[in-house]
């Protein structure tokens, strides 16, 4: 390359110590990453899509019956889990915001909360299997939902083969979003770690952004999950 | 094509990708695509083997009537590790896995894939699903079929489905990054004036291969952990006595499983391309639509899974809509055969190895495709439902067509990957013998479905009639077998005794014939800019008359 302006300035971003050797600048190193974790988000969906697909089946299928085992979910401590997870939303938010002005106080201090946000949403979602559990509301051989009434149909009780479908569904889908809160929270572990020890400045701060990406996915997929699985028939 | 006898006398001393750093370590942790394709291309082959030694012992049963070499279950247990292992473990990562982690960084002027780390990672989750498989199917296999179809495989097999459906799971994952680091590094990582309609048709292939990796391979993942899970907590997802529907598996499984075909032979058509560009030296005829057409089939093949379910229950309403639309991939199949037949049309045509399995694919690609047109009419799909001739228009794409064009395309760049060229008259010879063996193989066995024979059969002495053409299709397979080891000894033997292989021993466009064979660690020793468009033979093989001065008469 003959302009000698341009090699120094290719010379000068390569000194950055987190570009690494196969991109030519820091900004295609970024947009690669960010488009990494768009298009691994759209493999989520998919993955999470067939679980989707299998409930709208059910429900389709078992209507009243899906609306009876819905309603013996414990509404409350889903709506808190709501309120709670939307909250870490905003925390991601403010934590990318530091990131990109350099505020590392708040960038640590907002990379905790978020932590303590998802590990309050899993205490709540144990309290909730086990009340389940408790209730003989966990498919498999000691599964009990007799005598349990379809709303809105007085004399009528709900089919326990098909609640049981309900449950199968409500704990794959809520087990495999668990599993994803988990993965999350190691995560924002390597961040909170990556952060502590300096590494992120307004030039560099991907893995914050890209890790809040996938937070905030995690949390879209529960927004759906939570009317799907305990609202459908609240009055 | 006479091959360049010349060789530059400084390649000696050069530094390569290969003989960068030498020990077991500087493989194992290597973040060079290079180097990862040679891992991957190792054990694909390895898995090969394993998938043809089921095969052939399957062809070895079918060759009496009687069912006198192994007992019904091993048959059913033969039949599953070889579709298993071969779908999952060979033809899934066989062109993207080795040709494409080789050839999509240099084709487009990128030092590296977007995320090598990544890379490697999904060599190590296929390796793991591999080394799980392996042990399943030492400790007993599995006999569900490679569609372990609900409700045998979660009710009713008492064999080991769970294990063999957490090594798809893991591989498919493997997978899923292969496709993930495609996207972005063919998005991102393009070479200075390298724009979408300069690319080589190899790369708006596995562009569109990745993205049917990338939106079905989730969902054959969730279909397993759902089938194991039902298996393992009996659930009822899928259990009909429950209140499951048997039919939502085979919807799930088919969403991947049917674009799974086209993740075959997608990668399989952007290497055909390129030889046959190459070996007729001309531009491809109509770049546009052929590379649209492998968007189109990507997006199409997303819409036709329930051509697998005629006969399983769908109403016929679905199924007349699935018919027509199964018809529809027959549009943008039929523009790239077309086009690559125009290209051929006057061009100056080279009979090399590669090219001769270009001409093995495009003859067999066309069979396998045209009899898929009888399988998506609803009524001689009814007739021909669980027979071998769907057993053999499904081996004419992904045998005939996916593993002619990987042979072809291993061929066409091996001189690239080794630094060595192969044995010229082996290759034809061996190139013939698959092409003969093939046919041998799987042409009877389109009569035979016609005839009636059912698939997954390992007695047929009620109908003895049969045996012609069975044994026919055995003597098939063992010269396939033959065809298949030959370029395995060749290159194999190139890679210590070949001669040198020039930087462009085939005078190819393309950005990796520009750079060394084999090439640096980083590709290429300076940034390329590219400032021609793709495949331009004819400016490549023009005489140099720009140089003469015009003279006054």
């Amino acid at each position: 390359m003959p302009d000698s302006t341009v090699i120094g300035l290719q010379h000068e971003e390569e000194q950055h110590p987190e570009l690494l050797h196969h991109f030519v600048d820091a900004e295609q190193q970024r947009n690669a990453a960010s488009l990494g974790m768009w298009v691994f988000l759209a493999t989520e969906i998919m993955f999470f899509g067939g679980m989707f697909c299998a409930y709208l089946v059910y429900r389709h299928w078992y209507f009243a019956d899906f609306g009876a085992a819905s309603k013996s979910i414990d509404a409350t401590l889903g709506a808190t889990n709501t309120a709670v997870l939307i909250c870490s939303s905003l925390t991601v938010v403010v934590a990318v915001w530091a990131a990109q002005t350099s505020r590392k106080t708040l960038l640590v201090v907002m990379l905790v909360l978020t932590m303590l946000f998802g590990l309050t949403f899993l205490g709540i979602k144990g309290k909730e299997y086990k009340d389940k559990f408790d209730e003989h509301h966990v498919p498999g051989a000691s599964f009990s939902f007799n005598n349990v009434p379809v709303p809105g149909h007085p004399g009528e009780f709900a089919n326990p083969r098909h609640a049981q479908i309900f449950f199968s569904l409500y704990f794959m889908m809520t087990g495999v979003h668990a599993l994803h809160m988990i993965i999350g929270l190691g995560i924002f572990a390597w961040l909170l770690h990556a952060a502590w020890k300096d590494r992120f400045t307004p030039e560099y701060h991907t893995p914050v952004e890209i890790g809040g990406l996938y937070w905030h996915f995690v949390d879209i997929i529960w927004i759906y999950l939570f009317p799907l699985l305990y609202l459908i028939d609240r009055h | 094509m006479g091959m360049p006898t010349v060789v530059p006398q400084q390649r000696f001393e050069r530094e390569t990708y290969l003989n960068k750093e030498y020990g077991i370590w500087s493989w194992l942790l290597t973040t060079d695509h290079k180097r990862i394709a040679l891992l991957y291309l190792v054990s694909i082959t390895f898995f090969f083997f394993i998938g043809g030694f089921f095969a052939l012992l399957i062809r070895l049963e079918l060759l009496t009537p009687a069912g006198d070499l192994v007992q019904a279950d091993t048959y059913n247990k033969l039949f599953t590790q070889h579709g298993m292992v071969m779908v999952f473990f060979f033809l899934i990562p066989s062109i993207p896995a080795t040709l494409g982690n080789f050839l999509v960084p240099m084709m487009i002027g990128a030092k590296d894939l977007a995320f090598p780390r990544i890379n490697l990672l999904s060599w190590y989750l296929y390796i793991i699903g591999g080394a799980i498989m392996l042990h399943c199917m030492m400790t007993g296999g599995v006999d569900t079929g490679w569609t372990f179809y609900v409700p045998f495989s979660s009710n009713y097999t008492n064999t080991k489905f769970v294990e063999a459906g957490i090594a798809i799971f893991i591989a498919g994952f493997s997978s899923i990054l292969t496709g993930l680091n495609f996207v972005v590094t063919i998005h991102r990582m393009r070479a200075p004036g390298l724009t979408w309609s300069r690319l080589p048709l190899f790369i708006w292939a596995h562009y569109a291969t990745s993205i049917i990796q990338l939106l079905g391979t989730p969902v054959v993942a969730i279909t397993i952990l759902l089938v194991a899970a039902e298996r393992v907590l009996h659930l009822g997802i899928f259990d009909p006595r429950l209140g499951g529907d048997p039919l939502l598996f085979q919807h799930l499984f088919w969403f991947y499983s049917h674009p799974a075909v086209y993740i075959m032979i997608l990668p399989s058509m952007g290497v055909v391309t390129e030889i046959i560009a190459c070996f007729s030296r001309k531009r491809i005829f109509g770049y546009h639509f052929v590379a649209f057409s492998s968007i189109a089939i990507a997006v199409f093949g997303f819409l036709v899974w329930a051509h697998h379910m005629f006969v399983a229950g769908i109403s016929v309403y679905s199924a007349l809509v699935f018919s027509f639309l199964s018809y529809a991939v027959a549009l943008p199949s039929a523009i790239k055969v077309f086009n690559w037949t125009a290209t051929l049309y006057k061009g100056s045509i080279q009979y090399d190895a590669p090219m001769l399995y270009a001409f093995g694919f495009l003859g067999l690609f066309t069979i396998g495709g045209l009899t898929g047109l009888f399988l998506s009419a609803l009524g001689i799909n009814v007739h021909v439902t669980d027979t071998y001739f769907v057993v053999a228009h499904f081996h004419y794409i992904m045998v005939g067509g996916a593993v002619m064009g990987y042979l072809g395309g291993m061929h066409f760049w091996w001189p690239k990957i080794s630094g060595k060229l192969y044995p010229e008259g082996w290759a034809r010879l061996a190139a013939l013998i698959v092409f003969i063996g093939f046919n041998l193989t799987f042409f009877p066995q389109f009569v035979l479905g016609y005839m009636g024979m059912p698939r997954r059969y390992y007695d047929y002495s009620h109908m003895p009639e049969f045996q012609v053409l069975n044994v026919l299709s055995t003597a098939g397979s063992t010269v396939l077998g033959v065809g298949y080891l030959l370029p395995m000894v060749y290159f194999l033997w190139s890679m210590r005794y070949g001669k040198p292989a020039p930087d462009n021993p085939w005078n190819a466009a393309g950005l990796e014939w520009k750079t060394e064979s084999p090439p640096p660690t980083f590709n290429f020793d300076e940034e390329p800019v590219v400032t021609w468009e793709a495949y331009n033979y004819e400016e490549l093989d023009a005489p140099p008359q720009t140089q003469e001065v015009p003279v006054a008469r």
